[in-house]
C-alpha cells in the first residue's frame, strides 16, 4: 500500500475548470447567436457552419496525425474558430471558399505556430481577412429569408437610418451571426457571468466606437447607436477581441487594446475603403498585443529597488 | 502614542502614485478565494496516549541538524532533552513520550536528505520529566536563551527557529500574531485560539516585557467566529494589543501578506520582516511558548487536523511529535477510502509524504489522506494564455514568462521577472485550466537561477 501514494508539488487543490471547458462555455455563449443566425438566414446558414466547423476539425486532426503531435481536438478549440468564422460569413458564402477559409484559420494561421496558445493572432479573424482579400466573396452581402435583396448593402453603407428593433433582431443584411444583436449581448452576459471573459475589452472596444461615431455623426446619440449595433462590431467585440492567447491579461492592457480596436475601427468605418473595419482592427491590435502585454504588466510586490 | 492607521497610509500612496501615472498605481494585493471546508472548527480534541514507537529526525526546523544527546537503552520522559541545538541557526528536540531509546539511524527526509533520527519505545506511562521547571527570564538575552531551548520553531508550518526573530537590538514596531489560517481544512490553530487563549497572552505579556515591541497586531481571518471574540478578549487587556480581522481569501496567512494586509508595509525581494520593523508569529508558536515560560515544558506535542475526503472521521487531535502518521490515522478511525495522497499541511502549500511511516514532525499542522479521485492530477495541457496565473498572482508575479524564460534558459530574464519573490502559495497554478505544474516550475526557475549565479560568480 505504501508505494502507491501520489507525490506532487503543491497545490494539491485544483478549480474545476479546463481548457475544454472554457471553449464549452464559448460554444454555449454562441448558441443564441447560432441558432439566430439560422433562423434569420435560412437552412443555408447551417450549411456554412457545418463545413467550417467540420474542415475545422478535420484540418487540425490530420494535422496533428501527420505530424505524429499529441491530439489536441478534444480541447474544442477547434470547433470555436470554425464556428466564429462561420458566423463571419454571409449564408451565400460558397462553401469551398468556407472550407478553404477554415483549413487557412487552423493549418497556417493556428497550428504552424505551435498550436492553441501560440498562434499570435486570432484564427478566426485572419482566414476572415484573408478570404476578403482572396475571394472578395465578403462583399457581396447575404440577406434574411424573405426580405427585398435591393433594400440596400448593409447597414454601415446604406443611406437611409436603419431602424434600431431591426438591428437588435437581426433583420438586416450582414454576416450569419453579426445581426443579431440581443443574440450577441445574451452570449455576452453569459461569458461574463461565467467569468469566462472580463468586461475590460468588450466594453473598450464599443464605447470607443459609441463615443467616436457620437462625435463624427454630429451628436446623435441614434447615429452612434446604429454604428454599435451593426456590422461585426458587437461578435468581434465580445467573443473575438477576447480571445485569450491574442489579448492582453491585465486589466489596464484590456483597455488599451479595446481602445485601440476600437479607433481602428471606426477611422476604417468612416473613412476607409472598406465599409468594415472591426477585423482589421482585431488584428491589429493582435500584432501589438505583446507590446501592450510588456507595457502594462503588474507591478511587482516588493520588487525592484532593493 | 502615535496610532498608525495602514488604511491612512496606503490612501496617502495611492494619491501619490496615481499623480505619476496611471500604470504605477498603488499595489493592490490579490488574493483568490478557496473552499474553505473547515470541518473540524470547534470539534471536540482528544489527546492521543500512546505506547507506539515515534522517531525524531533531527532536521525539523530550517538550520543545522541538532545533535543526538541520548544513545540506545537510555531513559527518557516527556520532556527529555533527547538532542541539543547544532551550530548556528539550529533547534533542539525534546522527546515526546516516555519510555526507552531504541537507537538512532538514518531516515530520509520529506526534500531527499538523509538525516539521524533517533527512535523512542514508549512505554505509555506519559511520565514527566521531573527536572522540568519555569525558564528563568531577566532580561532579553535570557528569553532569546528560553525561545531557543524551548524547541520552538515556526508551527505554521515554515519551521524557522523562533528565537532568531527576537535576538535583535533594533527597536520592533509591530509584532503581527499570525492566526489568519487561510489554507482549506486546517483548524489546529483555531483550537488554539479557542483553548489556549491565555497562553498566548502569556507569550505576548513576556515578550512586551523583555523585548523593545511598540505594538501588537492579532491578524486573523474573519471566517473564525468565537476565535476572533477570543482574540479581541486578549487585546482588551492591554492597549498595545490589537485584534484587525482580514478578508477571508488565500493567503491571508503568507507572511509578506500578512505584514501587508496588517501595516501597509512592503516586505522587498530578499528581505525579511524585520527589515520593515515586523516580527510575525503564528499563534501556536506563541501558544506553545506561554506554555513553556509558565511550566517549563517545551514543544513534544502537536495539535493536528486530521481530515480528507479518505478519512472516516475529521477531527484534531493532539500527539505527540515523532508519531508515525499511520498510527495517527488509527487513532482517529482510520480511512472509509484507500488514501491515494497524504499531506503534511493543507492542500495549497502541503507536502506529500511518500509513505504512511513518516512521523509527525514540529511543523506539521494538519494530516490529510485524500481518496484517488482528488489525488489524481489533471492532465496537463498547452498554455492557452488566458492570463489568469498572472492576475491571480498575490505579488503580480508574470508567471507565464517565468515558465518561458526557465524553458529557454534565460537565466538573466528570470531575476528581473522576480521569481525570488514567489512564495510558492498556489494561487496560479489552483486558477490554471491547462493544469500546468506552475508551482514546480517556479521551483525549478529558482533553483536553476542559484545555480546559474554560482557559475557566473566563478567564471
Amino acid at each position: 500500500m505504501e508505494n502507491k501514494l501520489h507525490i506532487s508539488v503543491s497545490p494539491h487543490l485544483h478549480r474545476k475548470r479546463t481548457t475544454t471547458g472554457i471553449m464549452l462555455e464559448v460554444i454555449i455563449a454562441l448558441l443564441p447567436t447560432t441558432i439566430a443566425g439560422v433562423v434569420i438566414f435560412g437552412l443555408r446558414a447551417l450549411a456554412v457552419i457545418g463545413v467550417c466547423v467540420a474542415s475545422a476539425v478535420i484540418s487540425e486532426l490530420l494535422f496533428n496525425l501527420i505530424l505524429k503531435k499529441k491530439q489536441t481536438i478534444k480541447d474544442l478549440s477547434c470547433v470555436v474558430t470554425g464556428l466564429l468564422l462561420a458566423l463571419n460569413l454571409p449564408a451565400n458564402a460558397p462553401l469551398w471558399q468556407c472550407a478553404v477559409g477554415s483549413v487557412f484559420a487552423i493549418i497556417v494561421v493556428k497550428c504552424i505556430f505551435g498550436g492553441i496558445g501560440k498562434n499570435i493572432v486570432n484564427p478566426a479573424i485572419t482566414a476572415r481577412v484573408f478570404m476578403l482579400v482572396a475571394f472578395g466573396s465578403l462583399a457581396k452581402t447575404a440577406f434574411p429569408v424573405g426580405m427585398d435583396a435591393t433594400a440596400g448593402a448593409t447597414p454601415l453603407v446604406s443611406e437611409t437610418t436603419p431602424d434600431i428593433m431591426d438591428l437588435l433582431l437581426g433583420k438586416t443584411g450582414g454576416c450569419i451571426g453579426e445581426t443579431c444583436a440581443i443574440a450577441l449581448l445574451i452570449g455576452g452576459v453569459y461569458l461574463l457571468i461565467r467569468k469566462v471573459i472580463s468586461w475590460h475589452i468588450p466594453v473598450a472596444f464599443i464605447g470607443t466606437v459609441f463615443i467616436f461615431s457620437f462625435f463624427v455623426k454630429d451628436f446623435s446619440v441614434s447615429e452612434a447607436l446604429v454604428q454599435v449595433l451593426s456590422g461585426g462590431l458587437l461578435i468581434g467585440a465580445i467573443f473575438m477581441a477576447t480571445d485569450y492567447t491574442t489579448s492582453p491579461s491585465t486589466a489596464l492592457g484590456k483597455v488599451v487594446f479595446g481602445v485601440g480596436a476600437g479607433l481602428i475601427t471606426a477611422l476604417i468605418r468612416f473613412w476607409g475603403i472598406y465599409p468594415e473595419g472591426v477585423s482589421f482592427g482585431i488584428l491589429l491590435m493582435n500584432i501589438l498585443n505583446p507590446y501592450i502585454c510588456s507595457l502594462t504588466a503588474r507591478k511587482l510586490f516588493g520588487g525592484g529597488k532593493k | 502614542m502615535e496610532e498608525f492607521d495602514p488604511k491612512i497610509t496606503i490612501k496617502k500612496k495611492f494619491s501619490i502614485t496615481r499623480k505619476v501615472g496611471f500604470n504605477k498605481m498603488a499595489f493592490s494585493l490579490k488574493g483568490i478565494k478557496v473552499p474553505h471546508r473547515k470541518n473540524t472548527a470547534g470539534s471536540e480534541v482528544k489527546r492521543m496516549v500512546i505506547d507506539n514507537t515515534i522517531t525524531l529526525p533531527m532536521i525539523m526546523h530550517i538550520g543545522a541538524p541538532a545533535v543526538p544527546v541520548v544513545k540506545a537503552g537510555d531513559h527518557v520522559d516527556v520532556g527529555t532533552l533527547v538532542a541539543k541545538a547544532g551550530e548556528g541557526l539550529s533547534s533542539p528536540i525534546y522527546s515526546g513520550v516516555s519510555g526507552s531509546v531504541v537507537g538512532i539511524s538514518d531516515v530520509v527526509i520529506s526534500n531527499g536528505r538523509k538525516v539521524p533520527a533517533i527512535k523512542i519505545d514508549s512505554d505509555g506511562e506519559m511520565t514527566v520529566d521531573e527536572s522540568i521547571a519555569p525558564p528563568v527570564i531577566n532580561d532579553r538575552q535570557s528569553l532569546v536563551g528560553a525561545i531557543k531551548d524551548s524547541g520552538v520553531v515556526g508551527l505554521g508550518g515554515a519551521g524557522f527557529p523562533t528565537y532568531v526573530k527576537f535576538n535583535t537590538d533594533k527597536e520592533i514596531d509591530y509584532l503581527i500574531v499570525n492566526c489568519a489560517e487561510c489554507e482549506p481544512y486546517i483548524t489546529s490553530d483555531t483550537y488554539t485560539m479557542l483553548e489556549r487563549a491565555d497562553e498566548i497572552a502569556y507569550a505576548i505579556d513576556i515578550l512586551l516585557k523583555h523585548v523593545n515591541i511598540k505594538n501588537v497586531i492579532i491578524g486573523i481571518e474573519k471566517n473564525k467566529g468565537k476565535a476572533i471574540d477570543k482574540m479581541k478578549e486578549i487585546a482588551s487587556k492591554n492597549s498595545k494589543i490589537s485584534v484587525k480581522v482580514l478578508p477571508s481569501v488565500y493567503p491571508t496567512g503568507g507572511e509578506k501578506v500578512l505584514v501587508y494586509r496588517t501595516t501597509g508595509r512592503v516586505i522587498k525581494e530578499g528581505k525579511l520582516p524585520a527589515d520593515v520593523g515586523c516580527i510575525v508569529c503564528n499563534c501556536t508558536t506563541l501558544a506553545t511558548l506561554g506554555k513553556y515560560f509558565k511550566t517549563g515544558m517545551p514543544l513534544v506535542e502537536k495539535c493536528v487536523t486530521v481530515d480528507g475526503s479518505a478519512i472516516e472521521n475529521p477531527q484534531n487531535v493532539i500527539v505527540p511529535i515523532g508519531i508515525a502518521i499511520k498510527d495517527v490515522f488509527e487513532f482517529t478511525g482510520g480511512f472509509k477510502s484507500e488514501p491515494a495522497k497524504v499531506l503534511y499541511g493543507g492542500p495549497m502549500m502541503g507536502i506529500s509524504v511518500p509513505s504512511l511511516d513518516e512521523p509527525v514532525l514540529k511543523q506539521t499542522n494538519a494530516l490529510l489522506a485524500f481518496n484517488e479521485k482528488d489525488a489524481k492530477q489533471g492532465e496537463e495541457t498547452a498554455c492557452i494564455q488566458c492570463g489568469t496565473c498572472i492576475r491571480n498572482c498575490p505579488f503580480g508575479i508574470n508567471v507565464t514568462e517565468i515558465a518561458r524564460a526557465v524553458s529557454k534558459g534565460e537565466y538573466d530574464r528570470l531575476e528581473k521577472l522576480g521569481v525570488g519573490i514567489c512564495m510558492e502559495c498556489g494561487c496560479c497554478a489552483y486558477n490554471c485550466p491547462a493544469n500546468r505544474p506552475l508551482v514546480q516550475m517556479h521551483k525549478l526557475a529558482k533553483i536553476s537561477l542559484r545555480e546559474w549565479k554560482e557559475k557566473e560568480a566563478k567564471a
